[in-house]
């Protein structure tokens, strides 16, 4: 019986493999000193926690505009009118993206999908501050820094959608004579438009947890309140708002699940 | 002949539905817009002021960030590490081919759930205020955030393997961990790989900005540098994190295609 030969690649190479990404993780934890954390820490997360379970429930609603419910609307507002803005400004982006041509030279698909990448990398955070610049601080810069950023991945999802759906109604149309507005409005846009509403509606529930952290540069939402009871200490306040975020997230993405169901 | 053609009902006829959804759609669009107030003036030389002098970055900076840039990427690596291990226990305890206890297995998911809802940079504000400013704090949110990622895409991946080589190794007698190590585990190692990948891609994405906070990272320079109006260097702190996500990202997609 012959003993089957393995070239040194295959006898070695899970263990050179295996030797990198040990070296790789031994760099990563070498870069993080243990000692910076704080003498307190367990303290505070014993409040934090302590505050969890005995959260200041006069702060949920108190009618002057201050409180936990008109926050989180605030933020659910931002939310949506930043995603539902972002998928119109969304759609030319996704066409000049979309490979609807074979061929390996696809100059205008690639340039498109090269801004789209530039736009999803750039942070949200930045492009907050970029607006409050323009419009001041509140909840207007965070709509605008929602709008802007959800175009990258939406832009993505759309033009994903475009490439994957069926050609032949399209040419059904140019072939019976139809202008090519023809074809986009009567066969291309029907096809994908289930698609389009279902990737904004799940969009939507990630920019419900954005819209929650931009407050902390000053965009509006429950995040100044948030970052502010932080700084103070107010740990019952903290529990408040961190339960008023979960209940808020859950809720949303438990809503638009159920509504993706039925779309698709 | 006489076929009768299906009556619609009122409803279906006049599209109530439809008018009913469209008008709520729009009425929570313009209540939206009142409450977020975006009606307001778009001051466009001064956003055009800022647009021209973050096009002329300030090369010098580069040298600076380097070593911020080299500890996002560690604490990426070494928050989504820490979260896949916790992860995994929970996961197994998740899914549905592996614990058949209901009650059980609904606890750890609704757990799972509260752990999700919460966003990155909310975190890292959680574990400033607990554990100081510094990359410990950038680790600690991230790996929260990544086992409550990791732990949703493990089990549902647990849950698409084949029950063949569990039943085999349960009629010749295996135990519980046996079952796991030697019937799951293999069925699953390559997803798991591909999904760990996948989270190093969002968690460097987010280290990038943690700093804004003090937990650690480039995202520090950012604060810095904004609200010293350098803009010119916050421009080669953006481009230095393009380069980051995109570098990462695409080593991880490559990886990912070999791993399927």
């Amino acid at each position: 019986m012959q003993k089957i030969q393995r070239n040194p690649w295959q006898k070695y190479g899970p263990w050179i493999i295996a030797i990198l990404v040990v070296l790789l993780f031994v760099w990563a934890f070498s870069g993080i000193p243990l000692s910076t954390v704080k003498p307190q820490a367990m303290q505070v997360t014993k409040s934090i926690i302590h505050g969890l379970f005995h959260p200041d429930w006069s702060y949920v609603y108190s009618g002057d505009g201050e409180d936990l419910v008109s926050a989180l609307i605030e933020t659910l507002a931002i939310a949506f009118l930043g995603t539902f803005i972002s998928a119109i400004l969304t759609l030319p982006f996704a066409f000049l993206a979309a490979r609807t041509k074979k061929g390996l030279f696809t100059p205008r698909s690639t340039i498109g999908k090269l801004i789209l990448t530039i736009i999803r990398v750039f942070p949200e955070i930045v492009l907050a501050i970029m607006f409050i610049k323009a419009v001041g601080p509140g909840a207007y810069a965070g709509v605008l820094a929602v709008s802007i950023h959800s175009i990258g991945m939406l832009g993505k999802l759309f033009s994903e959608a475009i490439e994957n759906i069926d050609r032949g109604p399209n040419e059904a149309i140019v072939a019976a004579g139809g202008s090519a507005l023809d074809g986009l409005t009567l066969a291309t846009i029907p096809a994908v438009m289930p698609e389009f509403m279902n990737y904004t509606l799940y969009r939507f529930e990630i920019a419900v947890r954005s819209a929650a952290i931009l407050g902390i540069v000053g965009a509006g939402g429950i995040g100044a309140p948030l970052i502010f009871a932080l700084q103070t200490r107010q740990w019952p306040k903290v529990g408040i708002i961190l339960l008023g975020i979960i209940v808020m997230v859950t809720v949303i993405d438990f809503l638009s699940g159920q509504l993706r169901k039925r779309l698709v | 002949m006489n076929a009768t053609l299906p009556e619609r009902q009122f409803s279906e006829k006049w599209h109530i539905k439809g008018i009913l959804s469209g008008l709520l759609f729009v009425l929570i669009f313009i209540g939206s817009g009142y409450n977020t107030g975006a009606t307001a003036n778009f001051s466009w030389d001064q956003f055009w002021d800022l647009l021209i002098r973050m096009m002329h970055p300030d090369w010098t900076f580069v040298s600076a960030i380097i070593t911020p840039i080299a500890e996002t990427i560690q604490m990426a690596l070494v928050g989504t590490l820490l979260g896949t291990i916790i992860a995994i226990p929970f996961s197994l305890l998740a899914a549905r081919n592996i614990v058949k206890n209901t009650y059980l297995r609904g606890i750890i998911r609704f757990f799972l759930i509260l752990v999700r809802a919460l966003p990155d940079l909310l975190l890292a504000a959680v574990f400033v205020a607990i554990v100081g400013i510094g990359p410990m704090a950038g680790v600690g949110a991230l790996t929260i955030f990544s086992f409550g990622m990791i732990s949703k895409l493990f089990y549902e991946a647990i849950e698409t393997i084949d029950d063949g080589p569990i039943e085999a190794l349960t009629s010749v007698g295996a135990n519980g961990i046996q079952k796991i190590v030697f019937a799951v585990i293999p069925q699953v190692m390559n997803q798991f790989l591909s999904y760990f990948l996948y989270t190093l891609e969002i968690n460097v994405r987010a280290s990038t900005v943690l700093g804004y906070l003090g937990a650690g990272g480039v995202g520090l320079y950012l604060d810095q540098t904004l609200s010293l109006f350098r803009y010119d260097r916050t421009a080669v702190v953006i481009l230095a994190i393009l380069v980051v996500v995109i570098i990462v990202d695409g080593v991880s997609n490559r990886l990912r295609e070999a791993l399927a």
